[in-house]
């Protein structure tokens, strides 16, 4: 009699239990979707992503219309300061208090490091754009993240390849002392000792230093020929300014900008910079397609786009293109989309992103244009040559990423 | 070689010291000026120094006004905006705690910093080094830039002049004077208000100068002054609040030792002021050169 009574029960009590699990995985939650934007808006890292990347990030929600399937997308951001706790805080609060899916921007790497462990906790999603280390899609990779633009890997290894195969074979290294720093550090010492160069010394600097001179001074008196600046933004400027005033140029050394942005050459000028080489992922002038969206964003924010504020947009739009495929913003089915489908937009042509997370697309080795080259304000590099997406990035082969190694 | 350190670097890192310890001294005389006076723990001299530098290069930019112009011009304008913020912000919370007047600064510092943020962002601008300091010395040991020599050289001119004003003059009597008793001189017809006004705006024109002496060699930015602060601060301390020639030897000190450090331990160089600090403060509270209450 019993047993009569519970049977039914049990079955629609599973039955209940199973049909939730389904729209638990369907559909868009709060019927919102909801984008945290974490970056340095005030700091030294704030004119590389900050305030330009929001905008960039708003271009792309109102590409898609604001809404997906008659959800509105909505945008919260703040300001890391990068600190690893306040970005950790910020991410953990948007989880638990605004159910937000996913968080853009993401720079300081310490940060990123914190912030995605996170997301994986709670199954969020995030879009990296702005941090380096290649250690993120490495020994931190996580199924809750995609790392679009570069890596320390594929930095060093376009730029510090093409210097060594030039001649400039012996190297000082110059590096932020933080997360970052240190895997530009070990990327660039692996791929100059590859190509058979050598490494005479190296010295770290706490991030914001504004006296870079001793540090010049040791890069000088090590008799290196080339000093690879493994830092970014404010600190690669100062660094560039104190080599020229100490005449490290002058004394046949050459500065290797390792992580250089369009916005610390139109700070420094042509005269300071002229002939440096750098590796991009992307510049606004590269095409039709990349002019066209440049100049949208220049007439929002008066400047050019470095190539972070157009990676903020190209991700956004793959993760918003992928929820309105999908119909849900879940993130394993959001993901998984992203993987299946290859990215052609202003930003690249026929980039993919891996298992391990990582977005893998040609990049380019590009030398500031001298005065006399430049057309105008921003007429800053000319494209050398494009460094084949496979060539670029660290081989699946090399991953200690637990996603490909499990496998 | 001493201690398996090349000369050459150790005496390079010795003079960047130097020229560091110049920048110390300058913004530390500033702090004990206004300290010794208006009993102000001035928060903001970080930004004002950073506004020194971007006036300079506001005038520079638009209108070509050159360095040796700015370098007179810039610390009485920044000079005169610090006499107002005293007159006008600082004057009326002058008898109330001490930590009024450091809170209303560090606030100014935000303000005047994250309003530099907004309008300049933070890349840095380039400040071009003047003509004649283009060049660059070869001191045998190490090549050092011209304009950083001549630096260290207006940096120790403006700090005599501060200390000969305030040590041998009728006017720094009259500031000494105040220092210890401002009713009694107000009784002798001074005018003790705008006495302390003019100190100020003096306190922080001297922050401006060392801006502009700073602008052609570290890239402009609004976080310049913020970075620098701090171990201004520890100087300051050190030499004992207030003590006018403490601030100064202290300062050149400083850079100093913070040069050595980075010869021998360079991963401890951004902490060795405070270390020293902690230890002056353990041993002499009122620091090296301060007077017992």
């Amino acid at each position: 009699m019993l047993n009569k009574t519970i049977k039914p029960l049990a079955a629609a009590l599973a039955l209940s239990l199973t049909t939730t699990g389904v729209t638990a995985n369907e559909g868009i939650s709060n019927n919102e979707v909801r984008i945290g934007y974490l970056a340095d808006m005030t700091g030294s890292y704030r004119d590389l992503g900050g305030p330009g990347g929001l905008e960039a990030l708003r271009m792309a929600v109102e590409d898609v219309g604001g809404q997906i399937n008659g959800a509105k997308i909505v945008i919260y951001h703040a300001d890391d300061r990068n600190s690893p706790d306040v970005g950790a805080n910020t991410v953990r609060e948007w989880i638990d208090r605004r159910n937000v899916d996913v968080v853009a921007g993401l720079v300081s790497s310490a940060v990123t490091i914190a912030a995605t462990r996170i997301l994986e906790e709670h199954n969020k999603l995030g879009l990296v754009s702005i941090s380096a280390s290649s250690a993120i899609t490495n020994e931190y990779c996580t199924a809750n993240h995609i790392h679009w633009v570069y890596d320390t890997y594929a930095m060093a290894n376009g730029t510090a390849k093409a210097i060594v195969r030039q001649g400039g074979d012996s190297w000082y290294i110059l590096a932020a002392d933080y997360a970052f720093g240190h895997a530009m550090e070990s990327d660039v010492e692996r791929t100059v000792l590859a190509e058979g160069g050598t490494v005479r010394g190296k010295s770290r600097h706490p991030l914001s230093s504004s006296d870079f001179s001793s540090y010049i001074l040791q890069a000088q008196a090590s008799g290196a020929k080339v000093i690879g600046l493994a830092n970014a933004a404010s600190d690669t400027v100062n660094a560039i300014t104190t080599a020229r005033q100490f005449g490290l140029t002058d004394s046949g050394q050459s500065l290797a900008g390792l992580m250089v942005f369009i916005n610390d050459v139109h700070a420094l000028g042509l005269e300071a910079t002229q002939g440096l080489q750098l590796t991009t992922g992307w510049y606004w002038d590269q095409n039709e397609e990349s002019r066209a969206w440049a100049q949208r964003f220049y007439e929002r924010t008066k400047r050019m786009p470095t190539m972070v504020q157009a990676g903020i947009y190209s991700s956004t739009m793959h993760y918003l293109n992928a929820v309105k495929a999908t119909g849900t913003d879940e993130a394993q089915t959001v993901r998984r989309q992203m993987i299946n489908t290859p990215i052609n937009d202003m930003y690249t042509s026929n980039g993919h992103i891996r298992e391990d997370g990582r977005m893998v697309y040609d990049m380019y080795l590009a030398q500031v244009k001298t005065p006399a080259e430049s057309t105008g304000e921003w007429d800053l590099y000319k494209i050398v040559s494009t460094i084949p997406g496979e060539d670029a990035f660290r081989p699946l082969s090399e991953s200690k990423c637990k996603l490909i190694t499990q496998q | 070689m001493i201690f398996d350190i090349p000369a050459s670097v150790l005496f390079g890192q010795l003079t960047l010291g130097l020229i560091n310890g110049a920048f110390y001294a300058l913004l530390s005389l500033g702090l004990a000026i206004i300290f010794g006076l208006l009993k102000v723990i001035n928060f903001a001299h970080g930004a004002q120094y950073m506004l020194g530098a971007f006036v300079a290069l506001l005038l520079l930019r638009h209108f070509g006004i050159d360095y040796w112009t700015a370098l007179l011009l810039v610390p009485v304008l920044v000079g005169l905006f610090g006499a107002a913020l005293e007159r006008f912000l600082l004057r009326p919370i002058a008898n109330e705690n001490h930590l009024y007047s450091l809170l209303l600064t560090f606030g100014l510092a935000l303000i005047i910093q994250g309003l530099f943020t907004n309008l300049y962002g933070t890349s840095g601008n380039s400040y071009p080094i003047p003509e004649v300091f283009r060049g660059a010395l070869n001191l045998g040991f190490m090549y050092l830039p011209t304009y950083r020599a001549w630096v260290v050289v207006a940096a120790l001119v403006a700090c005599f002049l501060a200390w000969f004003v305030i040590e041998k003059t009728r006017l720094g009597s009259y500031l000494r004077a105040g220092t210890e008793n401002p009713k009694l001189m107000q009784g002798f017809g001074i005018n003790m208000p705008f006495l302390v006004t003019m100190t100020y705006g003096f306190g922080v024109a001297l922050a401006a100068f060392a801006g502009v002496l700073a602008a052609p060699l570290y890239s402009v930015s609004p976080g310049m002054g913020a970075n620098l602060l701090i171990v201004v601060f520890a100087v300051v301390v050190i030499g004992g609040m207030g003590s006018i020639v403490g601030a100064v030897i202290t300062g050149l000190a400083m850079g100093l030792i913070e040069g050595l450090t980075k010869v021998f331990y360079p991963q401890g160089a951004s902490t060795v002021i405070f270390l020293v600090m902690a230890l002056v403060l353990l041993i002499k509270p009122h620091g090296l050169f301060g007077k017992e209450p």
